[in-house]
């Protein structure tokens, strides 16, 4: 559906050359939902403003949906645009328009008549749950309805991919969670592709399928958004894993419990799935002669599944703890013993 | 109570001083609005950004805004004379008006235009919206309220113009006001002069005020 290659992009300011987007290659397939992670000025906004063509690549070329951007005409690329709509941080409403007269704007643009156009705006109206607020202006909506509207305007073209430039991120957690809730349901039923860029972890491992995470303008790491949670490669990576995966911070306790037992082991386990809904854990202690301390654990979901980390203390013979690790492993549950775990 | 008001003459020259402000007004309005989107369009980087043009523009605007109003109208008494064939008369003051009041309604036009959210431009342009679509389905409406009161400024100063261009041989209250109240000292024709002129320009001020708070929805 979308393709970059070798794609790049800098500005000349007065103060030199910026690289916002350094040689940047990707792959998002039909019908994903695909996360871009990074800070603010990791080039994540510039990417996903290349695949609308809001700025032009400096380098590369970007492949949307069977059209080669780069080598569109104008009027070309207005074509490309009906296709491919955006969804902004800040909503990007015209204030002058009822909620129904902005989800129209977008049609009245292709000249579609009004009585489709309508016929159209009912429905979205309905999809996106703003029924009865079609004559409201959008100064007299809250935050998160204003959101709806903008992602009912960018389907009304029926488009095929979705961009969603930090489109919760001036949303509360709650209104956050209604949205992405919004997103994956229109995934599913329209079978929309949608690229979304945050700064939240939680919104990846939310929604996302699979994730590219940017640092500096390049992409330093991507994968399916289970894998990455579960084997976070990058330092960076690393850092947005703890954001979730944050059992908070444990060093005092795994000072205070070493200081006790000092013959115990520290271990944390990771689950995924069905392992994090399995009695694994209290099968293997039954049957090694060991004892445990729980130090902190959770359990989030994902478009995957549940992800479930745990911290325990094992406390036993050393060569007994060792045979549990490897019968918790063959279950498996990835196990980490105390010197990695940070 | 008032001697020396002929009521006849009071209510004729309202009404010039009415017909040059509406006349001015709504040219001024047009060529404003046409030269203020002008030097928003080619200073913004999104639609059609052209330095030199916005520099000529710009630079007419201000030499033609910066002249006081009073001179303005000396100057173009051969512009005048070569279009009209006079300089006295209602009618001989509204190049002088739509040419002094024009240039200050286009900067207010820029200004109401630079107040458009920069995202919901780019918001039309991701949409597949042409720039003629974004001047009028997107900046104008968006900017309406700040024109309209711009506007309404921009008319309650064409209204104190009338009353200069009276002094040097434009029609209106102003003229009368001088000639009949300050140069034959009778006080009270400038006095009720000066009331109506008061009037007038309450009630612009008034219908502009409404018509803002009914077309700005910006707030809840």
């Amino acid at each position: 559906m979308i393709q970059l290659r070798n794609v790049a992009k800098w500005f000349d300011t007065k103060n030199g050359r910026v690289q916002a987007v350094d040689d940047v290659s990707l792959t998002i397939d039909r019908g994903e939902i695909f996360g871009i992670i990074g800070y603010s000025g990791a080039g994540k906004s510039t990417l996903i403003r290349l695949l609308n063509r809001l700025e032009s690549p400096s380098s590369g070329e970007i492949e949307v949906a069977g059209s080669e951007l780069t080598k569109l005409s104008p009027k070309e690329l207005r074509g490309v645009r009906k296709n491919v709509s955006m969804v902004f941080q800040h909503f990007n409403l015209l204030w002058s328009r009822t909620v129904a007269e902005n989800i129209s704007f977008p049609l009245e643009l292709i000249g579609v008549p009004a009585s489709e156009r309508k016929r159209r705006v009912q429905e979205l109206v309905e999809l996106v749950g703003l029924a009865g607020r079609e004559d409201s202006y959008p100064s007299q909506l809250s935050g998160g309805q204003k959101q709806r509207v903008g992602i009912a305007r960018a389907l009304a073209t029926n488009p095929e991919v979705l961009l969603c430039d930090e489109a919760t991120s001036a949303l509360d957690p709650k209104t956050t969670d209604s949205i992405l809730e919004l997103l994956v349901s229109i995934n599913k039923k329209l079978g929309l592709t949608i690229v979304l860029i945050t700064h939240e972890m939680h919104v990846i491992q939310k929604i996302c399928h699979r994730v590219a995470v940017m640092e500096a303008g390049k992409v330093v790491e991507t994968g399916q958004v289970s894998d990455v949670f579960q084997h976070p490669e990058q330092p960076i990576t690393k850092e947005f894993v703890k954001q979730i995966g944050a059992v908070d911070d444990l060093s005092l306790t795994f000072e205070h419990l070493k200081a006790r037992y000092p013959s115990g082991q520290i271990v944390k386990l990771k689950f995924l799935n069905e392992t994090a809904e399995q009695p694994i854990l209290s099968d293997v202690l039954k049957t090694h002669d060991i004892g445990f301390n729980i130090i902190g654990g959770n359990v989030t979901q994902s478009q995957v599944g549940a992800l479930g980390t745990l911290f325990i203390q094992l406390i036993g013979e050393a060569r007994e703890i060792d045979r549990a690790i490897a019968s918790i492993r063959s279950q498996s549950v990835e196990v980490e013993v105390e010197s990695d775990v940070s | 109570m008032f001697p020396n008001v002929d009521w006849q003459i009071m209510m004729e020259q309202t009404w010039e001083t009415l017909y040059m402000t509406l006349v001015a007004g709504v040219a001024t309005f047009v060529i404003g609005l046409a030269l203020g989107l002008i030097l928003y369009i080619t200073n913004e980087s999104l639609l059609l950004k052209n330095r030199p043009i916005y520099v000529f523009v710009s630079a007419i605007v201000n030499v033609f805004r910066s002249i006081p109003f009073i001179i303005l109208i000396i100057l173009l008494i051969p512009f005048t004379l070569f279009l009209l064939g006079t300089m006295l008369g209602s009618t001989a003051a509204l190049p002088a008006l739509i040419i002094g009041a024009a240039p200050f309604y286009a900067r207010m036009v820029e200004l109401a235009l630079r107040e458009v959210d920069r995202g919901v431009i780019e918001a039309a342009e991701s949409m597949g919206a042409t720039k003629w679509q974004i001047i009028y389905k997107v900046l104008i409406p968006e900017a309406l309220p700040a024109i309209v009161s711009g506007l309404t400024v921009t008319i309650v100063a064409i209204v104190g113009y009338t009353a200069m261009a009276g002094v040097v041989g434009g029609g209106g209250l102003g003229n009368l006001a001088f000639l009949e109240g300050f140069q034959r000292s009778q006080n009270d024709v400038t006095f009720v002069a000066t009331v109506l002129i008061l009037i007038i320009v309450f009630v612009i001020q008034f219908i502009g005020d409404r018509l803002v708070t009914k077309i700005d929805k910006r707030s809840a």
